[in-house]
């Protein structure tokens, strides 16, 4: 039950893009086809997992050690070593892939959702239902729950966007200001969800 | 106008982050609940971008071409994690509120940015004054998003009440509100944008 409370709360009540502001930027970058939102999703989903495990047992190594002051500098350094990683793994596997997602896959490393992830598990900030701590079990389903809100988010927002591209827009509104306010009406609508959990 | 005042405008008016170059969204819209928390936002940026310019342009030629964002990346986290300790120290309440938002200025596309578009090819006088131009534009602009919603919010601004809050629009203080703010905020900037 737990586990199935920790989905609901990160793929629809606390989304991470809808509510709590992570990762925008390829939010409103890759979201003008529902493919390469669907590839990004994918992409981060892959990375944030992995992320969120590595890191969090580094941070039990930097407690241990008593230098939580470098966790900063240590995490985004695993992250950025892990996006290369997985980089060159997609260009030999899937080169149709790794051609649509063309500049925005090394900015994975920039990222918030990666880094604020992964701080949000470690240092305890974010809670599981009943005010519980993370441990390494539900850091990782936190994880992945949360890159399938991202996942959902994004693919919903390139529908929207899909359609929008249909219709006349006022020239002022062109561009980033109507995708801005179509993605507050997507949030509104996600404010639906809270008290669910 | 000379070189160096057209760097420092560039960043403030014609490149401004948030409504120029799209930047640095994330922070733009989590943190711009009220003005009071958009301008910390806005200010610890600058601090990080005006730091870590300096430094990155003066260590431009030492730094290998490979290895050029990974390098930039830790100098930006080696100046955010000073940042951090000095903002938990002296202006904890600040640091509160921000929260996660702090850590988060390393994979700031702002900072970032600017490092490889501007620091890594300019002199050190000129990266500083980018740093500063691209800091004030960044803190102008949250400010500015931040007082609107705080102001349709709860009808405070910088902390000071205007009208009984019986009137605001909470929507305006919650998620939804900050993507429909800003989008209307750089909607009348594109228009007036336009017209010169």
């Amino acid at each position: 039950m737990l586990y199935f409370l920790i989905f609901v709360s990160a793929i629809f009540v606390n989304n991470i893009v809808l509510s709590q502001f992570l990762g925008i930027c390829p939010f409103l970058g890759v979201s003008k086809k529902i493919d390469t939102a669907l590839g990004m999703g994918a992409a981060v989903t892959f990375v944030l997992t992995l992320a969120t495990i590595v890191t969090y047992l580094l941070q039990l190594l930097l407690v241990k050690w008593g230098i939580e002051f470098l966790q900063t500098i240590l995490f985004i350094l695993v992250i950025a070593a892990m996006v290369q990683m997985i980089e060159i793994v997609l260009k030999k596997i899937s080169p149709s892939l790794y051609q649509a997602l063309g500049v925005f896959l090394p900015l994975i490393t920039t990222n918030c959702c990666l880094l604020g992830v992964a701080i949000l598990v470690a240092n305890g900030t974010n809670k599981l239902p009943g005010e519980l701590d993370h441990n390494l079990l539900t850091g990782t389903i936190f994880a992945f729950a949360t890159a399938l809100g991202f996942t959902l988010a994004l693919i919903l927002f390139a529908g929207m966007r899909e359609q929008l591209a249909m219709n006349k827009v006022p020239k002022a509104m062109q561009g980033t200001p109507i995708a801005l306010l179509t993605a507050g009406l997507l949030a509104m609508a996600f404010m639906g969800f809270s008290g669910v959990v | 106008m000379n070189n160096a005042t057209k760097t420092l405008v560039n960043g403030i008016l014609k490149e401004n982050p948030t409504f120029g170059l799209v930047l640095g969204m994330c922070p733009t819209l989590a943190t711009t609940t009220s003005a009071i928390n958009g301008m910390s936002m806005g200010l610890a940026t600058m601090f990080v971008l005006i730091c870590s310019n300096v430094v990155i342009s003066m260590l431009k030629n030492v730094i290998p071409d490979k290895v050029r964002i990974p390098s930039f990346i830790v100098v930006i986290a080696a100046f955010v994690t000073i940042l951090q300790m000095v903002m938990q120290a002296y202006v904890p309440s600040i640091y509160e509120t921000l929260g996660l938002f702090i850590p988060l200025i390393v994979v700031n596309c702002i900072v970032l940015g600017r490092a490889e578009a501007f620091a890594a090819k300019n002199s050190v006088g000129l990266s500083a004054l980018d740093g500063i131009g691209m800091g004030v534009g960044f803190t102008l602009a949250l400010t500015i998003i931040g007082a609107i919603r705080e102001l349709l919010g709860t009808g405070c601004l910088f902390g000071y009440n205007l009208y009984s809050d019986h009137y605001g629009m909470l929507i305006f203080v919650l998620a939804p509100g900050a993507f429909i703010c800003l989008g209307y905020v750089m909607a009348l900037v594109q228009k007036l944008m336009k017209k010169d």
